[in-house]
This record gives C-alpha cells, structure tokens and sequence, in this order.
C-alpha cells in the first residue's frame, strides 16, 4: 500500500518535470535554443493564477484559463521582441541570455508579488480520495489528469493540424519549410507560446502542492536533467524522463537515507548519459549526406 | 517581351563578403523551361536563392509577374507563386512521404484539390505511392529527389525553381527524373529554371539557355545553338575535337575570353 503510495505522488512529481521537460525539447527541437528560463516562465505561470484566482477572486478554472492565456502571449512576444534579435548569434550568447531572462523574471516577479510565501487554494486542495484503501492527496490526481490531457491535445495538434505539421516541418529543415511558404519566424515564436502555455499550466497545477514564491523556478534544474534522460529531442522523451525522476526520487525519498532525494535526479542523468549519451528516447536524425 | 514570367536585371549579390552574382539579367518565359549551366561555384545556386528571397541582392530588379521580389522574405516569395526545389534534397525528414506533399500545399486553401493533386503527384511518382506511410528521411536519395519534386508540384505553382535535380543520383534515375521534367513542362505547362551541371541533359530538355561563369552571364542563346557551338560542347559536354597531335590549340580558347 505504502508504495502504491509513494508510486503515486512520483508520478504526480514527475508530471510537473515532465511538464516542463516538454518546454525545454520544444523550444530546443525548434529553435536550437536551450531556454533556461523555462522553469522561471513555471514560476511566471504560478503568480499569474495566484494572482487571478487568489487576489482577484475569480472562478479556479476561469483563472487557470485566463493564466494560460497571459502566458502563451507572453512567450510569444518574449520570442519576437527578444530572442528573435538573437538569431544567428552564438549559442553560448543566446544561452546567457535566457539564464537572465530568468533572473529577471525572478526580480520582477519579487518585486510585483514580494517574497513572501503564497498559496493557491482551489475547488480540490486539502481533500483526500480514497480509492480503495489508498488516500492521496487530491492534487497529485489532478496534477496527473492535467497532464494526460495536456499531453494528448498537443500529440493531436502537432500529428493532425496542419499548423502542427508546418511547426514540426520548421524544426526540422528551416529553409524547406521556408520554401513552402511558412512564416517560419512566426511558428517560432508560436513554439514559444506553446511552451510558455505548457509551463503555465505546470506552474498552475504546481501551485497547491509546492508554494508559489520566486525560487519555486528552481525546479526547472531537474526538470533539464529529465529532458536530458529523455534525449533532448523527444517529447515522448521528455514526459518520460520526467516520470523517471518523479518517481525515483520518491522511491529514494522513502526508502534510502536522508539526502538520497535530492540528488536522484542527477544519478538518473549521470547513468543515462554514461551508458546512453544520447539519452532514452534519442529521435535518430537522418541527416543527408 | 510581354510573356516574360520573370525578369532579372543586373542583379549583384554577395555570398559573404564574395560577390556571387556580378550583375546578372535574365529572363524566363512562360511555359518555357530555361536552363543556367555554369560549373561549381559559378553562382547558379545564389541566383535560385537570390530570386527566392533566401538571400538579399545588393543591386537590381526581380519582376515576378508584375511584383517586385527582391527584399521579401522566401515564404512571401513562394505564397506568391515560385516553388523552390533546392540542392541536395531538403526533406522534412521525420515526417511521412504524405505529409512532406501536404507541406507542399501548406499556402492553398482549396483543400479539395490539394486532394486531387496528390493523386496526380502519386501518379507521377508511382515509388512515393507505395511509401506514403514511411518517414521521408529513410527513403533513397533519388526517392527524396522525387519527393522534393513532387511536393513543389503540391504549391501548384506559377514557376519551379530547380537546383540541380540530378545530383548525385545514377544514371538511371537522373533519366527518370529529366523525363518527369519534361512531362511537367508539355502536360502541365510548367514554367521553370533549371540549374544543372549536367549540361548535356539540361540542353536536351530546355528551350533557352544561360552560361555562368564566375558570376557574370557569358553566353545566351537557344539550346539548340548552344548544343552546337563548339564551346558548349567541349567545356560543358565534354566532346573534344582533337588536335593534330592530340593536344588543344594554345590559340583555341573560348570565344568569351
């Protein structure tokens, strides 16, 4: 029972890291950029439902529609007002500048909301289901629910819709795509609202379980070690490796000494990339010749 | 001439800081295809990404049917009608050989005849039929080759671009996919540039034809002259006239030198 348990709440964890692994391969499989300040945008995504739920007093799910709304555009226009300017600069320079984009966000968001420790409260926090003899905290179900749905209206998406397709056609071979008449630029930019939304609602979901306060960004350092486990490259991946490092951590939280926990996602990342450096899930490229 | 489709004058574009194109005027012909021969590094390539919007030209006029191209991002230039098949096979290559043809049409929006003409181009290419399903990127190089081809075909557009189609493939299949051309241009009355090293077959498909040498326009004429002048022949299709002894003339040259 007690590992039924903790298998659970890992899940729910790794769903969170998964969630936000899915930004990182997103933006990186499009635009071959690693955006460091994913986890912050979570952070970002947290205060914008804090803010509309718990000091505006909105309805839970009109909030949490209204944050994912404020979110994508806000990745959107980070791309085109910001990053766009970057392109055919080094790697390393685009690198920094995310890390201070999330340096910012961290600052201003401190700056708006304070430091202080806020929380979310919803229709479902604080209750308990018991199915079947098993009690888990509600928010680890909706946590886990969220992100099934999440995950199979962005598998629709990219597979059927003809938008999805061109996304996945501009990651792949810019120029081609370009050629076929597709505003290359601005699917990027929609990659990064996608991802920004993606994070919003990691950052929504997460709020009830962990508290919402400018650092909770931090969590986007495992989260990298989960898409990196996955194979950078793979959203399946990415889900995946997040899973792997939810759940692991919560095995090694209740069954190994103190101080295992928190560096199971960095053993997970070291074992994968020392007998499988290109990760789980690598997506083979075939490159032309 | 008033059934120009596309009109070049005096274009320079720089490759870096090389001039690629030192001032080029051309012009393309309804209906007809026109070919650029010229050797590596002559410049063909950057004309095609020059009138395609890929690269900016420091100098000159592209008129498109009317519009000036020169300065428009490429996925303006190809919603307006330029299909560009470039060098080297650019799939997408995760994506299934039926989604790369679906790419192909991304700007119409009359989707019932995006249907119809995927039908046309399975029956074009009867191997891209059979592999729908199966990512681009595991096909043959000249099953990509066909797949590029086809799913310029899917933009139906008013002019194709075409960088060197038969690189790098076998014989047989650069036969085939000349024929291909060729059926395109009488059935479908297909406008296109053709840039190709492989002067021989370009000449015998094309009805006019440019020679590019380091950037400049150094012969023009119809393939028929241009397969007859001796010039073409020696340096382009490699027919050589011998010398008395064997040897070239030091007093032969070509006639642009």
């Amino acid at each position: 029972m007690e590992f039924l348990q903790v298998l659970i709440t890992g899940l729910g964890q790794g769903c969170l890291y998964g969630l936000i692994a899915l930004g990182f391969v997103l933006i990186y499989k499009a635009t071959e950029i690693v955006n460091f300040a994913q986890g912050d945008l979570l952070m970002l995504g947290a205060f914008f439902a804090v803010t509309y739920i718990g000091i505006l007093d909105l309805p839970y799910w009109l909030g949490f529609l209204l944050t994912i709304i404020s979110m994508a555009v806000f990745g959107y226009l980070l791309d085109m007002l910001v990053i766009r300017s970057m392109i055919g600069e080094s790697q390393l320079s685009i690198i920094i500048l995310t890390i201070s984009i999330g340096f910012i966000l961290r600052a201003v968001a401190g700056g708006i909301w304070g430091s202080d420790i806020l929380s979310l409260e919803t229709p479902y926090s604080g209750e308990m289901a018991n199915i079947e003899g098993l009690v888990i905290g509600q928010e680890y179900l909706v946590v886990i629910a969220g992100t099934i749905v999440l995950s199979v209206i962005l598998f629709l998406f990219f597979k059927f819709s003809s938008l999805g397709i061109a996304m996945q056609a501009s990651s792949q071979n810019q120029l081609a795509a370009y050629y076929m008449g597709v505003p290359v630029k601005r699917v990027f930019s929609l990659i990064w609202a996608i991802s920004a939304l993606v994070a919003a609602v990691a950052g929504t979901l997460m709020a009830p379980i962990s508290l919402v306060d400018p650092q909770m960004g931090f969590i986007g350092i495992k989260a990298f070690a989960a898409a990196v486990i996955g194979g950078f490259g793979s959203l399946p991946g990415a889900l995946i490796g997040g899973l792997i490092i939810g759940i692991s951590e919560q095995l090694a939280g209740t069954y190994l000494p103190t101080g295992f926990q928190e560096i199971t996602a960095y053993l997970i990342m070291f074992l994968v990339l020392t007998l499988r450096p290109k990760g789980l899930f690598a997506q083979i490229q075939q490159k032309k010749v | 001439m008033s059934d120009n489709i596309l009109t070049l004058r005096n274009i320079e574009t720089y490759y870096g800081p090389i001039l690629a194109i030192r001032g080029i005027s051309l012009d393309v012909q309804k209906g007809k295809i026109v070919t650029i021969l010229g050797a590596n590094g002559a410049g063909k390539t950057t004309i095609l990404k020059t009138i395609s919007g890929a690269m900016v030209p420091q100098k000159g006029k592209i008129e498109f049917m009317g519009r000036e191209l020169q300065k428009q991002n490429p996925d303006w230039v190809a919603r307006k009608g330029i299909a560009h098949v470039p060098e080297g096979r650019e799939v997408f290559p995760l994506l299934s050989v039926q989604e790369n043809l679906l790419m192909g049409a991304y700007v119409r929006k009359d989707k019932k005849k995006v249907n119809e003409d995927l039908e046309v181009v399975y029956d074009y290419f009867r191997v891209l039929k059979e592999r729908s399903k199966q990512k681009s990127g595991l096909l043959s190089g000249g099953e990509q080759q066909m797949l590029v081809l086809g799913r310029a075909m899917m933009a139906r557009p008013k002019l194709m671009l075409l960088d060197e189609p038969s690189l790098g493939l076998s014989p047989l299949f650069v036969q085939d996919i000349f024929n291909i051309i060729k059926r395109l241009n009488t059935v479908q009355k297909m406008t296109m540039l053709l840039v190709e090293q492989n002067a021989n077959m370009a000449l015998q498909s094309s009805a006019y034809g440019y020679v590019l040498e380091n950037g400049r326009i150094v012969m023009e004429d119809t393939c028929e002259n241009l397969m007859a002048s001796d010039d073409i022949k020696e340096f382009y299709m490699g027919i050589k006239e011998e010398g008395v002894r064997g040897k070239r003339r030091w007093k032969k040259r070509k006639t642009w030198r």
